[in-house]
């Protein structure tokens, strides 16, 4: 039986206003080549000008891992053709990476393990190729996008433990505010090294699976590249070092046969970058910046919020969920009916297929609102549901929706009481065993009450109506 | 030293050049010329001496991160070769 | 030819602003020289109209009493590797014939903003590679003084107009000697900056770290005014540094009292006897002016041409990756498939000189000789430099020869390789080192060839240059011929 090591290097898409080198502007998606200029198109003559943020937060992403953080960096040209570089060659770090060292913990069934990291260093994005039919469109809306690359050591050793791992790193590159880390777009890639040995062997030569976009895909392409060595090595072959695709849809990997020859990358340093020198000052300065980790926020949940172990977990797992529920819970002062709330409510409106992330379409202001609005009566949780719907991703203020909705529930008790009298005559046998004592039916009657005036009632006043009219009677 | 056919082959697929068999014996020629002039470099002592990347002290070169304006689209494409309003054109790349 | 177009740059100006000739009618006579000297081969594009329209937008300037910028309408050309918007920048390559930038270089902003009227760009060896400009997609150009001889390169073009009173002043770039040997050969003057004193955006990259634009004039003034325009920080161009000085035109010619450096390695016993006789004749001039001359030395003289062809291949290699047929100049699509666009296009739009660069470039970085070659060049570099700075501590200028011969014939040169290579022994140096440098004319030699003196300063020194070349300059009348 063979054991898989397997390395991984993971390019993260940097969540700046503007590209790595240039102005354009910094968003998936648009029209292609529309947030483009010369500079990232690759013209001739131009010249590149570094994004502080890029560097901060490649350097808040070192810190957060743990890494030592470098006095003194560089960059490098990576010459290759393609038709996504315009350059051809990307501006990268090869000796000099802004991080170095580091680690990287994960909880996978309840225990924690560790990830070492190797280096954090920066580099650019290169452009997009739309494939159709027997030519290839090129986009450089992506190009020169800041990419932060992401090398860990060899330290894992499971399908399992390599999707905990990237799950616990989406989690922190999330927290600390440097990605929005959305796989689905491409702005957190990840290349697998694997190799296999028998049990207290040396390591086996390793293949490099580049540019898996899912976890999902993550997790196919090791189990299939463990079976392919596997397989390979059981019928008396050998492992060639090389690089491999995967194809998401067939399910299959793929050598990228013929291209090894042209690997010779050529690097040297770019002579129209100087180097990045970070003082011991500046560094505290940006680690002073970095954003509340999970472990932090679960601590201050529990302990000055109250809430049980149980909904900190939950509410930390993704940072916008965390983020709207201390948003939330600044405003509205009962942090556990906000939890409730957003646990049930939010978690499951903002569920998207196929994602592991969650959409949130609503402002903590208005989720506040909202909670408000049931806590004082005014609607019904029932009705809030159509309430959120209304507010979803929209510019209308819960109040008004409840408003335009006809939502407000009625707490008038001259009306209601007409209304309580009708369903209290119309079951007669109901009415009885609550008189007899049955405290369940009054659940039931107040059920009917709502039914009858379409949920606009107060379901507390409605239950006080019912004892006050069976007791009295 | 004498640089081989077939390092001049490797160099020139490496710079996605094509050369007649003259040229490559002309490049054969003129890259061991080179290396030939090069060893001028050998005969000084650079033990102790670091490289020069750049000949500016000048480091923290960096940009405030301010989105700007981007170009108009046809500007950057009117140059193109082949391109269809949107995206530059190539023959389907394959890898 | 007019009269009017062989006053400096400074006089031109200066009559402009003064309405004893209109810019309007400088450019015309500058455009109708142009015609005149076209069988020169110094223009690849004329761009008439837009420098008209410039000439004309200063005059109205003056006419309204307002201020029409330090160039003032005055005719200038610009080398062809420098971008201009709307109007085409070839490198005089086949691969770049129809390539029409979208954007203005830096400095051509600051020449439009200054006033200059842009009659053209000019003619060159092709991407810059080249001590001839011979190696040029549009023809060779022919020097002013005697057509059978080179103008020099790379930047013959614009060294030459300038010569053949075409343009009162041109822009040219300098990686290895393409702005001084040219100046040299035409016999006018010019200066390559210090590295980063005048930005390089827009100007289309041969070898990033030693490449500087830098001005050709007429006279040592000319360049200095040029200068006041083009020095400035540049915030797209990350290496580019704030001027040391307000302005530049105003230096005062001054000798007396300079320390002038010569090293042992300027003068070896196989140098020209013509330029050893005019050298030496200068020296005595500059010295008898009032100038203390200093014997120095430059041990890794001799390594620096090893180490200017390795850096600057290893640089132009991957500057040149850029030109794949697929974004913008020449695309051979003839082949099969997207791999047969990258080799037929660059195999048919670039010349056999660039190819030879580009060979050695990708040879120098290659795996396995990265050591021996580009990190062994990189070293020499920091004692090149070293001992630069170390000559000229207590030294105002160090002086050498530009180029060691006069304009070689035409065509001569061309066959052996590495021997053109040698035209730059003098210049690389000062690339290598980031040093300012100023090439002016010192007389002829028995053939009547212009010959140029090289006076190189300390970093951002170029002021003291100025003060040292015009008071040379006062010395010898302006003919150089002492």
């Amino acid at each position: 039986m063979y054991e898989m090591t397997l390395g991984l290097e993971i390019h993260c898409e940097l969540k700046t206003e503007s590209k790595i080198f240039c102005g354009c502007r910094n968003e998936f998606g648009g029209e292609p080549n529309t947030h483009c200029c010369p500079v990232c198109s690759g013209f001739p003559g131009v010249m590149p000008v570094l994004n502080e943020k890029a560097v901060e937060y490649t350097v808040r992403t070192g810190l957060a891992l743990n890494c030592e953080i470098s006095r003194y960096s560089k960059w490098d040209r990576k010459n290759y053709f393609y038709p996504d570089l315009p350059k051809a060659w990307q501006t990268s770090q090869y000796d000099l990476p802004l991080c170095k060292g580091g680690f990287v913990e994960y909880e996978l069934d309840g225990k924690i393990k560790t990830v070492r990291i190797n280096r954090i260093h920066l580099e650019e994005d290169a452009g997009k190729l739309l494939h159709e039919g027997g030519v290839s469109r090129i986009d450089y809306n992506r190009s020169g996008v800041p990419l932060m690359e992401i090398v860990t050591e060899p330290d894992l050793h499971s399908e399992a433990e390599a999707v905990a791992f990237l799950d616990g790193l989406k989690s922190v590159l999330k927290y600390i505010g440097v990605s929005d880390v959305k796989m689905q777009e491409g702005s957190l890639r990840c290349d697998v090294n694997l190799s296999v040995a028998k049990p207290g062997q040396k390591l086996g030569t390793r293949t490099e699976t580049k540019n898996l976009n899912s976890f999902s895909a993550v997790k196919r392409s090791i189990l299939f590249e463990y079976d392919r060595q596997c397989g390979v090595l059981n019928a008396g072959g050998t492992i060639t070092q090389e690089t491999r695709r995967w194809d998401d849809n067939k399910s299959v990997g793929y050598s990228m046969r013929g291209k090894e020859d042209a690997h010779d990358y050529r690097y040297f340093p770019e002579p129209d970058l100087m180097p990045v020198v970070l003082s011991g000052e500046k560094i505290e300065e940006i680690r002073k910046a970095i954003p509340r980790l999970k472990k932090e926020r679960i601590a201050i949940y529990t302990e000055k919020l109250g809430l049980p172990l149980y909904d900190a977990r939950i509410l930390t797992a993704d940072k916008d969920i965390a983020d709207l529920f201390e948003g939330t819970a600044a405003v509205f002062k009962n942090p556990k009916k906000a939890s409730n709330y957003i646990m049930s409510e939010i978690m499951r409106k903002g569920k998207r297929e196929g994602s592991e992330d969650v959409e949130i379409g609503v402002s903590p202001a208005a989720l506040a609102e909202i909670l408000t609005l049931i806590d004082s009566g005014v609607i019904s949780l029932a009705a809030s549901k159509d309430v959120l719907d209304a507010v979803w991703n929209g510019a209308e203020s819960p109040l008004a929706a409840v408003e335009r909705l006809g939502l407000r529930q009625n707490s008038d008790s001259g009306e209601l009481e007409s209304a309580v009298k009708e369903v209290i005559a119309a079951n007669a046998s109901a009415a009885e065993q609550y008189k007899a004592g049955n405290q369940k039916v009054a659940a039931f009657l107040v059920g009917q009450v709502m039914k009858a005036t379409k949920g606009k009632s107060n379901p507390k006043l409605v239950g006080e109506l019912i004892e006050k009219l069976l007791k009295t009677n | 030293m004498k640089v081989t056919r077939k390092e001049v082959e490797r160099i020139a697929a490496l710079g996605r050049l094509e050369l007649s068999e003259e040229q490559k014996r002309e490049m054969e020629a003129h890259l061991s010329g080179m290396t030939e002039h090069f060893k001028m470099l050998d005969a000084v002592d650079t033990s102790s001496v670091p490289p020069t990347a750049h000949i500016l002290d000048k480091v923290n070169v960096l940009r405030p991160d301010k989105a700007e304006p981007s170009f108009e689209r046809d500007a950057l494409l009117a140059n193109a070769p082949e391109r269809d309003g949107e995206c530059y054109i190539v023959p389907r790349a394959v890898e | 030819m007019n009269n009017l177009l062989q006053m400096p740059l400074t006089e031109a100006v200066k009559a402009v602003k003064s309405k004893k000739v209109s810019a309007v009618e400088l450019t015309r006579a500058s455009l109708g020289r142009i015609a005149e000297c076209k069988e020169l081969n110094n223009f690849i594009t004329v761009c008439a109209e837009s420098a008209l329209a410039a000439a004309a937008e200063a005059d109205k300037k003056i006419a309204l009493g307002g201020d029409p910028g330090p160039l003032a309408g005055v005719p200038v050309a610009v080398k062809d590797n420098i971008s201009t918007k709307g109007i085409r920048t070839t490198c005089a390559s086949k691969f770049l014939q129809n390539y029409v930038p979208p954007f203005d270089a830096s400095v051509v902003t600051a020449l439009r903003n200054a006033g200059a009227s842009i009659v053209g760009k000019t003619n060159m060896d092709e991407f810059a590679m080249g001590s001839g400009s011979e190696n040029s997609y549009f023809g060779a150009v022919k020097n002013f003084r005697e057509r059978s001889r080179v103008a020099g390169g790379s930047s013959g073009g614009s060294a030459n107009a300038v010569a053949a009173c075409e343009v009162f002043a041109a822009l040219g770039s300098d990686t290895g000697g393409s702005i001084r040997q040219p100046a040299a050969y035409c016999g006018v003057a010019g200066l390559k900056p210090t590295y980063s004193l005048v930005s390089r955006y827009g100007l289309i990259a041969f070898a990033s770290s030693l490449d500087q634009i830098g001005p050709l004039g007429r006279t040592v003034r000319d360049c200095a005014l040029m200068l006041d325009v083009l020095a400035f920080a540049d915030p797209r161009d990350s290496t580019s540094v704030p001027r040391p000085q307000k302005t530049y035109s105003d230096f005062v010619p001054r000798v007396k009292g300079k320390r002038i450096g010569i090293a042992k390695e300027f003068f070896p016993d196989t140098l020209n006897a013509d330029v050893r006789k005019r050298l030496n004749a200068a020296v005595a001039a500059l010295e008898g002016a009032g100038a203390v001359v200093k014997e120095t030395s430059i041990k890794s003289f001799n390594a620096a041409l090893a180490t200017y062809y390795v850096l600057s291949s290893a640089e132009a290699a991957s500057n040149l990756a850029r030109f794949d047929g697929i974004k913008y100049g020449y695309s051979d699509r003839s082949g099969d498939g997207l791999t047969d666009i990258y080799f037929k296009s660059r195999t048919g739009g670039f010349g056999d000189e660039v190819k030879r660069r580009i060979m050695t470039g990708n040879y120098v970085l290659s795996s396995g000789y990265y050591d021996a070659y580009y990190l062994k060049a990189s070293k020499v570099r920091t004692l090149i430099k070293r001992e630069y700075e170390d000559a000229l501590r207590d030294c105002d200028a160090l002086i050498c020869p530009t180029a060691p011969s006069s304009a070689f014939k035409a065509g001569k040169k061309t066959s052996d390789h590495t021997q053109v290579y040698l035209e730059d022994v003098y210049t690389v140096p000062v690339n290598i080192a980031g040093l300012p440098a100023l090439s002016v004319p010192c007389g002829t030699d028995g053939g009547g060839m212009p010959i140029g003196m090289q006076l190189i300063g300390k970093a951002f020194d170029e002021k003291n240059l100025f003060e040292l070349a015009g008071a040379f300059e006062e010395i010898t009348g302006g003919n150089a011929d002492v």
